[in-house]
């Protein structure tokens, strides 16, 4: 016995198939987008299948390691040591992606109140825009760009058109929906807490659904900026500021949602009880901080 | 105290004695050794803080590896002491975080001070616009209001032969170029740096001064150079394939002779706008094409015109170089946005294109039936607006 | 509680502890934290051999002037290569492997918190060399832009295998994100009882504080290649002036990541030296606190010195004294650490066994390579040394000497823990010696090429540099080579060494050396009691 770990105190499990093969998945699945992406911009035949080998590797393993690890915590093999372990594990997964959106904030603050000022011919290195681009003006959001015949400028903005209008502007009414959604979420925690498996199912359901209505708004602005206004990934800084952040917030909206799904078919088969639910408040965490996250984007690229 | 017996030094020891002495005499300034001191005041007290915080760092490498040593030959094992037990000393703690912080300010405050001297634009008597270019440099020499007077390129004039072996190296091997950049001396000059392309870096080590060339974006710098002489320097930030090829040389004249090279240089870009109309024989555009081709072209296309595929395209038998001119002219005056391959035509005038083009579908095994003439490039170029 | 998992135990026999599976299984599918550790530390080796030959190629061609071996294309993909297989294939990957094995044994734990993650995290690393790699062998050639990747030379100007490389950089962040979660959920979570934060090793402090600066600055990194791939494939003009960007940008995102890297890479080397140094001089560390609080002083100033390298770029003034001031004050929680090391050796009673040489010549060579680095700090030299060879000099002291030493120091320290056997002694010193004169005939030169103006990243120099580049290609083919000695003495070994104690080594402290020699698979069943004798060191 004393060769074996003291499994009340430490849980290790034991060798297992799924690591090495998400390795290999991710691998083939970016692989095979790189080939892709640089077929499709050497204006050859993109070749498709090493990404979806890959996609679909990704998706079939992590379903497997996950049902893995979701049946060995109802065996009681997770121990109080090992949830610790998911929830720090989580809690600096969530801070490593606000560093991964900080540099895009970053980004844009810098281009904002550097680059731009500068090629517009204000602030330190106004000398920048005096000389190289005297035609080019500083503003934000940026409507024509120093070089307009390689980026072309959009024709209109995303910008807030003042307070008074709000009630007609997409952008408040997906705040509002996210910041709902984050309020269910919290109810279901509640109900969760309280041990109200109908009400944890109802709220998550709400919340599912209030992440779809989101994207779903999300997209229409999206073809919105394309169709009418002009505003696309190359219509310059603005566009490249708008369409990054935004985006990788809407990547982010997809995952969570996805994630809330699977809570709430979990929750339907009955697999959180108050005191054991960390893949439920894994889940809503993430949610929270997409939610964050999109009150820093309407202020500081929709407002501001 | 036990006496130090050089012998008794364990390996380490005599090694690192000798280490720190090599320092030193570096320190004690073996010319070719150290940064050069440069040309002018600011470039002389960028060398005196050079030195200066070089000292200290000595300094206190000796103390500390003084002490070190001093622990590694009198507590050893081998010498039968007994270890000590202390591991912590709040006071001793407290010092060595003080004192280096009051070595650090020593050495802020005269680093502050240079560099604010360096950042004292303004007033100067002429300005020069910088160019970095894949992989020359473009001197432009601008009026008060900023306008252009005349431009020249400056490009790498040592042989390939030299580089590649086949010949001795000369002095100046990758340190000379075929057009200077001319300075008056005792003025203040400006430099406006920008890029064309990627990012270059213009650096003169005598005078003290090197900025980065950031296309779209305009740094400026400025010099004033008390002695005349020729100063060399090299593109200082990798830039491509031929970063290590990008020599700066900088003539620094008395002034009297900077107004008279001036003053005939801008009678020469009259002349030259001049000759545009004009109509050359074939064997004049061979020859002129030729050499803008070696000086332009050929760090890419290679001068045989086989490129070095994938990335620089043979010319000898390019569908291109041999097809409808129309083409051909739209490549070199207007580049390939996105690759290696410049708008050539904010760079060579109407005959260098004209020649280039002629040489190019003539050179090699290509053999094109046109000849190209400078009306025919400005033809082309206004049927573009 | 209990009684579930005393169920789970009875039921679920492939839950058992036993020993490791056989054949290539193992490898593949292990969540031990030997295992990985082992494998971490052979990828890194591996990497390191493939870094070290681009350097040799580099060398090669620098041996002269005049372009003799390889053409300037060439050459600028294996200055790029080398520079990115050695920081991300070689030195991190090794620190990584130090703390699998160590980390779990130091706190008195079984294992990592999260094991197969951790199996994870290794096996994305092949996979994302293997990308990185074979673009070296692709018909646009692989990245010829300096491990540093400036736009618009990475983007507009960059052959299309970038593509390739984006994506690798965006594997290996992945292995570094999950790898530091593991860290600091096995420090935070698994120490044994009694093992207070302010007694634990030091190398597992400055392990946790690196995680923390992987977490905080991968993701950043990540950003910035995510910018890159869309300015290449999308459009967008982040780093294009034409469209409002700046490529000045691209460096400021590049070195809140890469200024912050550096440390990564030191860090836990101050680990490792202030493990060594005590046990050799027989004498605890002096100053443990302070060197904590040093510890993490540096980690905090590493975010806020990142243009540094970027004072010839174009920043105003009040940028340029801002960021010279706070580079300058690493020197102080730095020198605290250089100060604890000296005073531990103090009145000690010092042997030389190997681990202790490469620790000694980290101590002196790493503190030449940041006496450079302060003189880079100062913006107005800077201007001068910028982009030379001065600067190739001063990381090579703090990298090769500096991380890499500390990574030898610790193979020979704790070899004997993890195989159970005795490297040989005096093949060990050669080697040290070895190393030690090749080191410094590399790089001691370079500094001289450097302030004489010689640049850096260029195939071909001017003839005032020929004597110093000739000193530096011998030094660096005899450093080479006394690394392949070095996996002679590893594999000797290995397969033949004498057995070892338990302790190992006289002076030796802390939980590791309780165990027995190798280390049983599972390194604490039950977790051990903390005496102050095994704290602290
Ligand atoms: C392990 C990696 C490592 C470490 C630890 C350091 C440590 C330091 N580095 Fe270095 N650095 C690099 C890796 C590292 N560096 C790399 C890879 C590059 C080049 C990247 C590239 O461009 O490719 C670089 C480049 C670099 C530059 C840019 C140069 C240029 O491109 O122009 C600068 C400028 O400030 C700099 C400064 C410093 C300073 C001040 C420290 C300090 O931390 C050093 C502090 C230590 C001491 C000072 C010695 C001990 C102290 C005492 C004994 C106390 C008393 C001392 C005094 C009061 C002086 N480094
Ligand atoms: C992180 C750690 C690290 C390490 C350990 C090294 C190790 C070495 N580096 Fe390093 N170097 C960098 C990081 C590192 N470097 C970085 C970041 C750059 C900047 C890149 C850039 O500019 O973008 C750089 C750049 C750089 C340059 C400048 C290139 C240029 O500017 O063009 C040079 C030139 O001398 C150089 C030399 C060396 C040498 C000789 C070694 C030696 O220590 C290597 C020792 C050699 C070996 C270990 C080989 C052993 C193998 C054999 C002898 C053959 C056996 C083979 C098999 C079994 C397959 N390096
Ligand atoms: C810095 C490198 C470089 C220099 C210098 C250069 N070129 Fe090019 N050139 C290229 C590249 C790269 C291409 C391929 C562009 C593409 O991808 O279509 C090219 C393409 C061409 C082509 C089209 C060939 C074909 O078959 O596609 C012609 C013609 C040409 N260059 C002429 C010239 C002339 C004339 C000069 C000098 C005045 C010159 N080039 C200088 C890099 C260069
Ligand atoms: Cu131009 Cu380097
Ligand atoms: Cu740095």
């Amino acid at each position: 016995m004393s060769s074996q770990t003291d499994q009340s105190v430490y849980y290790v499990p034991h060798n297992g198939w799924y690591p090495v093969w998400v390795a290999f998945g991710a691998f083939m699945l970016l692989a095979g987008l790189g080939t892709w992406l640089n077929a499709v911009k050497a204006d050859e035949d993109p070749s498709a299948w090493m990404m979806y080998v890959g996609g679909a590797t990704l998706a079939v393993v992590l379903f497997f390691w996950f049902a893995k690890v979701i049946e060995e915590n109802h065996q009681g093999l997770a121990n109080e040591q090992l949830k610790r372990s998911y929830v720090w594990g989580m809690g600096w997964f969530i801070f490593s992606e606000v560093m991964f959106f900080a540099a895009f904030f970053g980004a844009l603050f810098y281009a904002r109140n550097f680059a731009v000022a500068w090629l517009g011919g204000e602030g330190a290195k106004g000398i920048t825009g005096d000389y190289l681009w005297p035609e080019f003006s500083s503003e934000w959001p940026v409507m024509a760009n120093p070089d307009n015949s390689l980026f072309q400028g959009p024709a209109e903005s995303m910008a807030s058109p003042g307070i008074g209008s709000w009630l007609s502007y997409l952008p408040f009414w997906n705040t509002v929906i996210l910041l709902t959604s984050s309020v269910t979420v919290h109810f279901a925690h509640t109900s969760l807490k309280n041990d109200s498996r109908g009400g944890l199912i109802g709220w998550l359901a709400l919340t599912v659904l209030l992440g779809i209505v989101f994207l779903i708004l999300q997209g229409w602005e999206y073809l919105h900026a394309y169709d009418e206004l002009g505003l696309t990934l190359s219509s310059g800084i603005y566009g490249s500021t708008f369409f990054i952040l935004t985006g990788f917030h809407g990547f982010h909206v997809t995952l969570g949602t996805f994630m809330l799904i699977i809570a709430l078919l979990r929750a339907i088969k009955g697999h959180f009880s108050h005191h054991d639910c960390f893949g439920f408040e894994a889940t809503s965490w993430y949610w929270h901080f997409v939610d964050v996250v999109w009150v820093c984007l309407f202020f500081f690229v929709y407002i501001f | 105290m036990p006496k130090v017996n050089i012998r008794r030094l364990t390996p380490v020891a005599r090694l690192c004695v000798g280490f720190v002495l090599a320092l030193v005499a570096v320190g004690a300034g073996a010319d070719e050794l150290n940064m050069t001191r440069g040309v002018t005041e600011i470039s002389r007290s960028i060398f005196d803080l050079h030195m200066y915080i070089f000292w200290i760092c000595v300094v206190i490498g000796i103390i500390v590896f003084g002490a070190m040593f001093w622990s590694l030959i009198h507590h050893r094992k081998s010498a039968g002491v007994t270890p000590a037990k202390f591991h912590e000393s709040t006071k001793l703690e407290i010092a060595w975080t003080l004192v280096p912080t009051l070595i650090l300010i020593a050495i802020a405050w005269p680093a502050t001070q240079v560099l604010v001297a360096m950042y004292d634009t303004g007033g100067e008597d002429m300005t020069v616009e910088v160019r970095g270019y894949q992989w020359k440099w473009q001197y432009k020499y601008l009026d008060e209001d900023y306008n252009s007077t005349f431009y020249f390129f400056s490009n790498l004039a040592t042989p390939q032969e030299e580089i590649r072996g086949q010949a001795e190296k000369g002095e100046f091997y990758l340190l000379d170029v075929d057009e200077p950049l001319r300075i008056p001396t005792n003025r203040k000059v400006r430099f406006l740096i920008t890029a064309e392309d990627v990012i270059h870096a213009w650096w003169v080590p005598e005078f003290g001064i090197k900025r980065d060339a950031v296309p779209g974006i305009l740094n400026d710098l400025w010099t004033i150079v008390p002695e005349p002489g020729i100063y060399r320097g090299q593109c200082t930030e990798l830039c491509g394939k031929d970063h290590g090829f990008m020599p700066i040389v900088v003539h620094a004249m008395p002034e009297d002779e900077y107004d008279a090279w001036y003053a005939e240089r801008l009678a020469a870009e009259e002349e030259r706008k001049r000759a545009l109309s004009k109509t050359f024989t074939e064997e004049e555009l061979m020859a002129e094409g030729e050499a803008v081709y070696a000086t332009y072209c050929a760090s890419c296309h290679m001068p045989n015109g086989m490129g070095v595929p994938p990335v620089f395209p043979a010319l000898d038998g390019s569908p291109i170089a041999t097809g409808p001119r129309e083409a051909h002219l739209d490549v070199i005056v207007n580049g390939v946005y996105g690759t290696a391959m410049q708008a050539f035509g904010e760079q060579l005038d109407a005959a260098q294109i004209a020649a280039v083009t002629h040489y190019e579908r003539h050179a090699w095994g290509n053999d094109a039936d046109d000849v190209t003439q400078p009306k025919d490039v400005i033809e082309f170029m206004s049927s573009q607006q | 509680m209990s009684e579930v998992v005393e169920a789970g135990h009875a039921t679920h026999d492939d839950h058992h502890d036993h020993g490791p599976d056989k054949g290539l299984a193992r490898w593949l599918f292990t969540t031990n934290h030997k295992d990985i550790g082992t494998l971490y530390l052979w990828f890194s080796f591996t990497m390191f051999l493939i870094g070290g030959v681009l350097a040799l190629v580099i060398r090669a061609e620098l041996f002269q002037p005049g372009l003799q071996f390889v053409n300037p294309e060439f050459f600028n993909q294996m200055t790029t290569n080398h520079g990115l297989i050695m920081v991300f294939g070689a030195i991190m990957p090794a620190f990584v492997g130090l703390a699998n094995w160590l980390v779990p044994m130091m706190v008195g734990a079984p294992d990592m918190a999260l094991p197969r993650m951790n199996n994870l995290s290794f096996w994305i690393l092949p996979f994302a060399f293997a990308m990185l790699i074979s673009t070296l062998f692709m018909e646009a050639g692989g990245p010829n832009f300096g491990w540093t990747f400036y736009a618009p030379l990475s983007t507009t100007y960059a052959p299309e295998t970038v593509t390739y490389f984006i994506f690798g950089v965006h594997l290996m962040g992945a292995s570094s994100i999950m790898g530091s979660i593991n860290i600091i959920a096995t420090i935070l979570n698994m120490r044994a009882p009694g093992m207070t934060l302010m007694k634990m090793p030091l190398f597992v402090w400055t392990w946790l504080i690196t995680a923390y600066l992987l977490l905080a600055v991968m993701p950043v990194l990540a950003g910035a290649v995510t910018m890159m791939l869309f300015d290449i494939h999308f459009g967008t003009s982040f780093f294009n002036a034409a469209g409002g960007g700046d490529p000045v940008m691209f460096q400021h995102i590049f070195w809140f990541f890469g200024h912050p890297e550096v440390y990564i890479m030191i860090l836990p080397a101050f680990g490792v030296v202030s493990q060594i140094i005590p046990t050799f001089s027989r004498k605890p560390l002096f100053g443990y606190d302070s060197m904590v609080y040093a510890t993490a002083s540096i980690a905090f100033l590493s975010f806020i010195v990142w243009a540094h390298h970027m004072f010839t770029v174009g920043m105003p003034l009040a940028g340029q004294l801002f960021f010279m001031y706070a580079t300058m004050l690493i020197a102080v929680p730095t020198g605290v650490k250089v100060f604890n090391w000296v005073s531990t050796m103090w009145q000690g009673a010092m042997t030389f066994e190997t681990p202790m040489l490469f620790a000694i010549a980290f101590v002196i060579l790493f503190t030449i390579g940041g006496f450079s680095g302060l003189m880079l700090a100062i913006t107005p030299a800077d201007y001068q040394y910028h982009d030379t060879y001065f600067v190739v000099a001063h990381f090579h002291y703090v990298l090769v000497p500096g991380a890499l030493f500390s990574i030898i120091a610790a193979v020979y320290y704790w070899l004997p823990k993890w195989c159970g056997r005795m490297y040989d002694e005096s093949l060990g010193k050669l080697h040290f010696w070895l190393s030690f004169i090749g080191v410094n005939v590399t790089f001691f030169p370079q500094h001289f090429s450097g302030l004489a103006g010689m640049p850096r990243r260029i195939p071909d120099y001017a003839l005032q540099f020929a004597d110093f580049n000739m000193l530096s290609s011998i030094g660096a083919f005899i450093f080479g080579f006394s690394q392949v000695f070095f996996l002679y003495v590893v594999i000797k070994a290995i397969r033949s060494g004498k057995p070892a104690t338990d302790r190992v080594w006289e002076g030796a402290h802390g939980l590791e050396w309780t165990l027995p020699s190798p280390a049983p698979y599972h390194s604490f069943t039950h977790p051990p009691k903390i005496t102050d004798a095994e704290a602290h060191s």
